[in-house]
């Protein structure tokens, strides 16, 4: 379980997060949706030590962040943000590779080999295993990265809009992998995403964020209402229910 | 590698038997005690500082790229070259000579940690901006070590780091190039942190790393690397930028895999450039650095534009 507590953070003056309350369980996936500048990604970021909070405190396991030593923490805790320098030219087996590096320090073990087989193997990326990464598209990229987070083996996973630039397929996939990875391993799974209505489809839980703060957190049926959401984006919103999935109309 | 392996025995066996003094391997089956003496005082010890020289500043070339994430960072594109200078210089003012090794070191480490954060704290749209700014900054430091120079009438002293040479070295001259071999093995037992830290810095976090603690060991390495190339050879240009740029076209950028390459080659290029330069107008010779920039230009030239034919 992580657990966020009374988090502040500022940046230039302005509240980018203002007194975050939130949890996240094993075995969930949980979206945090809201409008730009919301706070998102920097809630992500702060729960997973990429950025230093003002104030509040994050427990991972009943630990303080800060408690953690952070070699410890990579192997309870993976992240995953959009910045990644694609300069380097790695193979997408050797991406996944690193994904050990908390494990082995580098020196791969025989099981290093097989979580790392199996990772490529439940992603279906045998086919490219060997290829540079640079020469892949942005959906197959996105999955070596997935790939490379599901061998470090963690508890939680976080990810930072994992369905940033990719076509309709390749968002479902990685959206249907994201979903197994909660409920067949067990892992508490956060994602930052724009799309509602994968967000809807795909999790267990949603965080709707506004102006740094959250506006509500509850389950799909508690927040994809359209009132709660006509609020968050200042849009009109229309909800409608298709195959017992909630569903959103606002063009 | 084999291949790269093999072409580096050949050439360094030619190397030992090249010069004005006829050396012949039968006179050294027949233990001459002068052939010998030529052999262990000058053409060896010329062999082993082309070797380690160039398999030094490729490495330094290589994990420069990897810390600071741009295909065109290099000892010689970051500062260092000159911050190494720098610290020559105030030692020579400070202590009267220019022994002092470890301000030197101190320098040129702490001259490339600051172009390091410099280009950290930049987001560069173009990749090609980070060794410009990297060039500018190098030549700042020059000015500055110029002008102490001529201020304490040292400008004399400034001349031979200038022009790599290879030909007045000798026994007893070049054993701190032997720095590159522990800085080596250092950076293979640290070629995943280094690789994970090139990716970017959360993904270095991720991982469970310090990030600005791998940056610094990094820099250290180059600095280390670099500094006593450039103080007991010259400077070797473009060396450190095309070696590892060469390896990476054909293998990817996988530290640990390319460190064997990227010293072999290295040590191969300045093999190679140093024959011409000792050929070509024999019996005298010519500045390796000439041959280093002409071949090194032209790869680079290439490099460019096949970096431009793949960004569109």
């Amino acid at each position: 379980m992580i657990k966020v507590e009374n988090i502040n953070k500022q940046y230039a003056g302005k509240l980018v997060a203002s007194n975050i309350n939130v949890a996240f369980e094993k075995g969930k996936v949980t979206s945090i949706i809201g409008p730009n500048g919301a706070g998102k990604s920097t809630l992500l970021s702060i729960m997973s030590r990429l950025l230093d909070k003002d104030s509040g405190s994050v427990y991972v396991d009943g630990t303080e962040l800060e408690k953690w030593a952070t070699k410890t923490l990579a192997k309870r805790l993976a992240v995953l943000k959009q910045t990644n320098n694609l300069n380097m030219r790695f193979t997408v087996k050797e991406l996944i590779s690193f994904g050990r590096f908390p494990h082995s320090q580098g020196k791969l073990t025989d099981t290093d080999r097989q979580v790392i087989q199996h990772a490529i193997e439940y992603l279906d990326l045998q086919v490219i295993q060997d290829k540079y990464l640079d020469n892949l598209s942005g959906g197959q990229k996105q999955l070596a990265f997935i790939a490379m987070v599901m061998a470090q083996d963690t508890d939680y996973v976080l990810l930072d809009e994992p369905l940033n630039n990719l076509d309709i397929k390749h968002s479902l996939q990685i959206m249907k992998n994201i979903r197994r990875l909660a409920h067949d391993m067990n892992k508490a799974v956060v994602i930052v995403i724009h799309d509602i209505n994968f967000a809807s489809c795909y999790s267990d839980n949603i965080i709707a964020m506004k102006n740094g703060e959250v506006a509500i957190a509850g389950s799909v049926q508690e927040v994809i209402r359209a009132p709660v959401l006509e609020s968050i984006y200042d849009t009109p919103f229309k909800v409608v229910t298709l195959d017992n999935q909630n569903v959103c109309v606002y063009y | 590698m084999k291949w790269l392996f093999f072409s580096l025995c050949l050439l360094s066996l030619g190397s030992l038997f090249v010069g004005v003094s006829q050396l012949s391997v039968i006179s050294l089956i027949e233990l001459d005690s002068d052939a010998w003496d030529l052999l262990i005082t000058s053409r060896l010890p010329r062999l082993l500082a082309i070797l380690l020289a160039g398999a030094g500043l490729s490495i330094a070339g290589l994990v420069m790229q990897q810390i600071s994430q741009n295909k065109f960072a290099a000892p010689s594109t970051s500062g260092t070259i000159e911050c190494a200078m720098l610290g020559y210089m105030l030692s020579l003012l400070l202590f009267g000579n220019g022994d002092a090794l470890w301000l030197i070191f101190l320098t040129a480490i702490i001259g490339t940690l600051v172009f390091v954060k410099l280009i950290q704290s930049i987001q560069f749209k173009n990749a090609i901006f980070v060794p410009l700014i990297g060039i500018i900054f190098g030549n700042i430091i020059q000015s500055l070590v110029t002008f102490i120079a001529y201020k304490f009438d040292a400008l004399q002293n400034l001349s031979n780091w200038s022009l790599a040479n290879f030909s007045n070295i000798l026994q007893g001259d070049f054993e701190l190039l032997y720095i590159a071999i522990p800085c080596a093995i250092i950076t293979y037992l640290y070629a995943n942190q280094i690789s994970a830290v090139g990716i970017g810095k959360s993904f270095a976090t991720n991982l469970g790393l310090k990030y600005g603690q791998i940056v610094t060991i990094g820099v250290i390495l180059v600095s280390m690397m670099a500094a006593t190339v450039v103080m007991i050879v010259g400077e070797l240009p473009f060396l450190g930028l095309i070696v590892p740029n060469i390896i990476a076209y054909y293998q990817g950028d996988n530290l640990k895999k390319n460190l064997p390459n990227t010293a072999l080659l290295g040590a191969c290029v300045v093999l190679v450039c140093d024959l011409i330069s000792r050929i070509i107008i024999f019996p005298y010779e010519l500045p390796v650095s000439m041959f280093i920039s002409i071949i090194g230009g032209l790869v680079f030239i290439v490099l460019l534009l096949k970096r431009e034919a793949n960004d569109r």
